[in-house]
């Protein structure tokens, strides 16, 4: 186990890169502690899948260097590496039985006997297959696949990284759950640093204690999954994190206070820059209808089951709202009130509004 | 069940016919002609089974069995592994493919006459490329119209040179459609090339192999017009396969009902062979 | 529209659709949940005539097709995987079925342009599929079903194979795309989210079999069987037995409540509750009066929404919370139920109110 440092990280699959766009990757610079649990969170073509082959050795990247503890590995092979990896795609040695499977990265490594035994046993054990140990692994259900390559990332307990790509997508939804919980049990009990990929919310917020989230090649945010819902930095953050995401709203800045639509928004603070074009963000649980709000008509209503999601306009700027109470009928003149302290301005992207603590 | 469309066997009688004329019609011809005796002019006697006893009791099947035999064993146990060897060290992405691909298939694009004549001019001393280089620059005596194990050689070569390609593009075929990331898992999880090749790559290619040794085996056990071409069966009987003997005694001695008794028992032999390799190769997947 | 009539199907001798009659009319979406398995995809075959009904009638608009190929039945499908023709550009995709139905050019290019318009591929047309993204690619897929304009739409799970944020795009306007339009749309997914997303009607199936069927958000609240309530649950609805005496009912792990209303009604004995995982609170709240002391196993995040399962006497529980909740696992924590939500059942799953 091991603390990882990626220090200025650049990566591109070109040869000689020309301008940023170039860049799959675009300068990263982090520290991930000795057994924290992680996530790289963002949709298809981030960059994460990159990123991630870059920490495991399979690419070496254009700029920059790993580090895993003091020891610098940016140039070395996979295997040297001493990590493990969980693919999209359950990798199983077809021939093998599951026990055969499970010990086979320690019997690469020339580990004794009974030791092998006793890992392998331990780590069935906390999957639920030891009644399939000796069973052909060619003949098991993709969840159960999906567990015993997962099996074979843990049971080694020397690894530096456990890295995930995607574990689940090959998963039936109502498995899902089952063994999102499963990983999150299995790094509290075994402790190694995790680094787990994916463009699903619910999966990264779950297992990791910080998430990073990419968008074309950059990090635009680090933090736990509480600061990530509560105060996105950027409007990315806020749109990709919820569901629905945030409410961005084309607004202006005039004389130091916010508009929509000409109408005064207050904000949970004062605002850096000049005046100009903003956009308001603020999440759908966080606006109400109510009597003295900025004047809208609802559009449409989304029965969910457990609340109603309502679309409304102010003006032209649409609105979504998730309400859990009683609900206003379409085409009605509603007052939208956006809870202030959960209210921020964004300019080009990025949190432009101070908190008020 | 009453609904279900009978449409399909519609579909399925052209070949029927197809297979009826030239497989079964032709079939029941040689069954017909094996358990009688014939002088021409049509006239038949009934032989009952004799001529089955005669060919199984013969030194001469027995003696052309068994270099049938060694015959397809030697040539599977080179063309396999060297055929998954050369498909392991072909690259799989990039310009090469298609040249490698191409090269592969030219001489299985080659017809089989050609083949044996090409091989007979190549290796004939003093005339061919090959003879000329064995005898003369290198000092090795090597002739294979007069030298039984130069014959043998030689017809063992010319298979391995025309046949190994299939055993190539079938095992290459299987090799491509392996996902990287079992490359990828294979490399973290520690595993050795052999590692590798045992537990990823020949399980993937176990399917296609069958195939391809199926092949080979059906192939090279009825081999006839390259070693006929080449050899002639000779010098002396040392390269007379089955099939060359079957085509002496039918064609040469014209004793049709032996030479119809000893077809039947050639198939019965290929087909059994066949479903035993089958069986083998298959049955782990069955559990 | 669309009529079943005790259709079946059957493959040697397992039956993977049992007998089953449904109306399916236009202007909706007819939204399929189930698992996989659950015999979503050979509904949806049957239906679009990729496999033959064992018995049974299919009828489309009041002609009996049932014995009609999949070609003369004028439908489209959109598949889990993106299905498009590798060789051809994005405009000739969408043209196919049109030029293969004899149309115009010029009304062609029109229909044409007009699906690429509403699925924003405008700036796509020439582009072949493999030059797309996953999303472009699949609404590629729904635009040729869209500018074909047939008799009924089948989506079978088109979604699945989408990034998260973008299922939730394209999701949105999946109803619209389909509005205005005299086509039967038949939409098959595995997520009970997205059948309430969409609205209109659903059929809750399992092992081959419809449970219920009606107006989305009505046979949501209103489940007539524990497997109906079952299916349409994402986390698992919470189900245990409780004894009713008089107007008390009891858990097996001792917690119990007053009942009222229908449920007093019912004669003594064993029934089953179902509850939902977001009438379980983490705190004490109006009208949640039952305490119940679970054991936290496993907690969840996702995004604005906590979720919790814990054991509870020898089952396993799911509670569900808007905002961030600090549990401990392996912690006993008292959750709170609104017993007023409880769906009851009888022992074996059956409605008996």
């Amino acid at each position: 186990m091991a603390r990882i440092t990626l220090s200025n990280l650049r990566h591109s699959y070109y040869r000689n890169p020309k301008g940023p766009d170039d860049f799959a990757l675009k300068e990263i610079d982090v520290t991930w502690e000795d057994g924290g649990a992680y996530a790289l969170l963002g949709p298809s073509g981030c960059g994460k899948s990159t990123l991630l082959n870059i920490i495991s050795g399979l690419l070496t990247p254009s700029e920059g260097r790993v580090l895993f503890d003091d020891k610098d590995v940016t140039n070395l092979p996979p295997d040297q590496r001493n990590i493990a990896q969980v693919f999209q795609f359950p990798v199983i040695y077809d021939t093998m039985t599951v026990y055969d499977n499970l010990a086979f990265p320690l019997k690469n490594r020339g580990v004794g006997a009974s030791q092998i035994d006793s890992r392998v046993q331990a780590i069935a054990e906390m999957l639920d297959v030891t009644d399939m140990l000796s069973t052909r692994a060619a003949h098991l259900s993709p969840d159960n696949k999906q567990k015993i390559s997962m099996g074979r990332g843990l049971v080694r307990d020397d690894v530096n990284v456990v890295m995930f790509d995607e574990p689940l997508t090959v998963i039936d939804p109502h498995l899902k759950w089952k063994l999102r919980s499963k990983l999150k049990e299995l790094h509290q009990r075994v402790r190694a640093t995790m680094i787990y990929v994916t463009h699903d919310q619910t999966e990264a917020l779950t297992f990791a204690d910080q998430v990073v989230v990419m968008q074309e090649g950059e990090v635009v945010q680090i933090g736990t999954p509480i600061e990530l819902f509560d105060r996105p930095a950027h409007t990315f953050v806020g749109h990709f994190i919820g569901s629905p995401g945030m409410n961005i709203l084309a607004g202006e800045l005039k004389d130091g206070g916010a508009f929509l639509n000409g109408h005064n928004v207050a904000l949970e603070g004062p605002v850096s820059g000049t005046d100009g074009a903003i956009e308001i963000g603020v999440r759908p649980e966080f606006v109400e209808f109510g009597p003295g709000g900025l004047p809208a008509r609802v559009t449409n209503i989304a029965d969910v089951g457990r609340h109603n999601v309502v679309e409304a306009r102010i003006g032209d700027i649409p609105i979504k709202a998730k309400i859990e109470g009683d609900i206003p009928e379409v085409g009605s003149e509603v007052g939208v009130i956006l809870k202030q302290d959960q209210t921020r301005a964004y300019r080009g992207g990025w949190l432009a509004t101070e908190a008020q603590s | 069940m009453k609904t279900e469309n009978q449409k399909a066997w519609f579909f399925v009688l052209p070949v029927l016919f197809l297979v009826a004329f030239n497989a079964l019609v032709p079939m029941m011809t040689v069954v017909n002609y094996s358990v009688q005796e014939t002088f021409g002019d049509n006239l038949f006697f009934w032989q009952g089974l004799d001529w089955f006893e005669q060919i199984l009791r013969s030194d001469r099947f027995h003696a052309a069995l068994g270099r049938q035999f060694l015959f397809t064993f030697m040539i599977l146990i080179i063309e396999v592994p060297l055929g998954i060897i050369i498909a392991l060290s072909m690259p799989r992405k990039g310009p090469w493919v298609p040249v490698c691909l191409v090269l592969m298939a030219l001489p299985m694009l080659i017809p089989w006459n050609v083949v044996g004549a090409m091989w007979n001019i190549f290796t004939l001393p003093k005339i061919g490329l090959l003879g000329y280089l064995m005898n003369d620059t290198l000092g090795i005596t090597y002739d294979m119209t007069q030298d039984p194990l130069a014959a043998w050689i030689t017809i063992i070569v010319m298979d391995v040179w025309h046949w190994t390609s299939l055993v190539v593009l079938l095992s290459y075929a299987g090799l491509v459609s392996i996902p990287d990331a079992y490359y990828q898992a294979a490399k973290i999880d520690g595993a050795s090339p052999w590692g590798v090749f045992r537990y990823i790559q020949l399980p993937k290619m176990k399917t296609v192999l069958t195939i391809a040794i199926l092949l080979r085996f059906m192939d090279s056990f009825n081999i006839y017009t390259e070693p006929f071409v080449l050899t002639g069966g000779g010098p002396g009987n040392s390269t007379t396969l089955l099939s060359i003997d079957l085509v002496k005694i039918a064609l040469g001695q014209f004793d049709l009902g032996p030479a119809a008794a000893m077809s039947l028992i050639y198939f019965a032999i290929t087909l059994l062979v066949s479903w035993v390799f089958y069986t083998l190769m298959t049955k782990d997947d069955a559990k | 529209m669309i009529e079943l009539k005790e259709i079946s199907k059957r493959v040697g001798q397992i039956s993977h659709i049992k007998p089953t009659s449904l109306a399916l009319h236009p202007g909706q979406f007819n939204v399929l949940l189930g698992e996989t398995g659950a015999g979503k995809t050979s509904l949806i075959k049957l239906m679009a005539g990729l496999d033959p009904a064992a018995s049974g009638k299919i009828y489309m608009d009041g002609q009996d097709v049932t014995k009609l190929s999949t070609q003369k039945r004028n439908i489209s499908l959109v598949h889990q995987f993106f299905v498009n023709y590798p060789h051809m550009t994005v405009f000739e995709n969408i043209a196919s079925p049109l030029r293969v139905a004899g149309m115009a050019k010029s009304e062609i290019e029109g229909r044409v342009e007009e699906a690429a318009n509403i699925l924003q591929l405008g700036p796509m047309l020439n582009r072949k599929p493999q030059e797309l993204s996953g999303g472009q690619q699949q609404r590629t897929a729904l635009a040729r079903a869209i500018a074909k304009e047939s008799r009924a739409v089948f989506l079978d799970e088109p979604l699945a194979n989408l990034d998260y944020k973008l299922r939730e795009e394209l999701r949105e306007q999946l109803p619209e795309l389909f509005s205005g339009r005299g086509s039967v749309v038949v939409y098959a997914t595995s997520e009970p989210e997205e059948a309430l997303l969409l609205g209109g009607k659903t059929a809750l199936m399992q092992d081959g079999r419809v449970a219920q069927f009606g107006t989305t958000a009505d046979i949501y609240r209103n489940p007539e069987s524990l497997t109906a309530a079952r299916i349409f649950s994402d986390p698992p609805i919470n189900s245990a037995e409780i004894t009713k005496v008089g107007s008390e009912a009891r858990l097996a792990s001792g917690e119990s409540w007053t009942v009222e209303g229908a449920v007093a009604a019912l004669a003594d004995g064993v029934y089953k509750i179902a509850i939902r995982p977001h009438h379980i609170f983490p705190n004490p709240a109006a009208g949640a009066t039952v305490a119940l002391k679970g054991l936290v196993q496993v907690t969840e995040l996702s995004g604005s929404e906590s979720s919790a399962h814990f054991a509870l006497g020898d089952d396993s529980w799911v509670s569900l919370a808007q905002g961030v909740h600090p549990y401990k696992v392996g912690e006993a924590h008292e959750f709170y139920m609104d017993p007023s939500k409880c769906f009851v059942f009888a022992p074996d799953g059956s409605m008996v109110i």
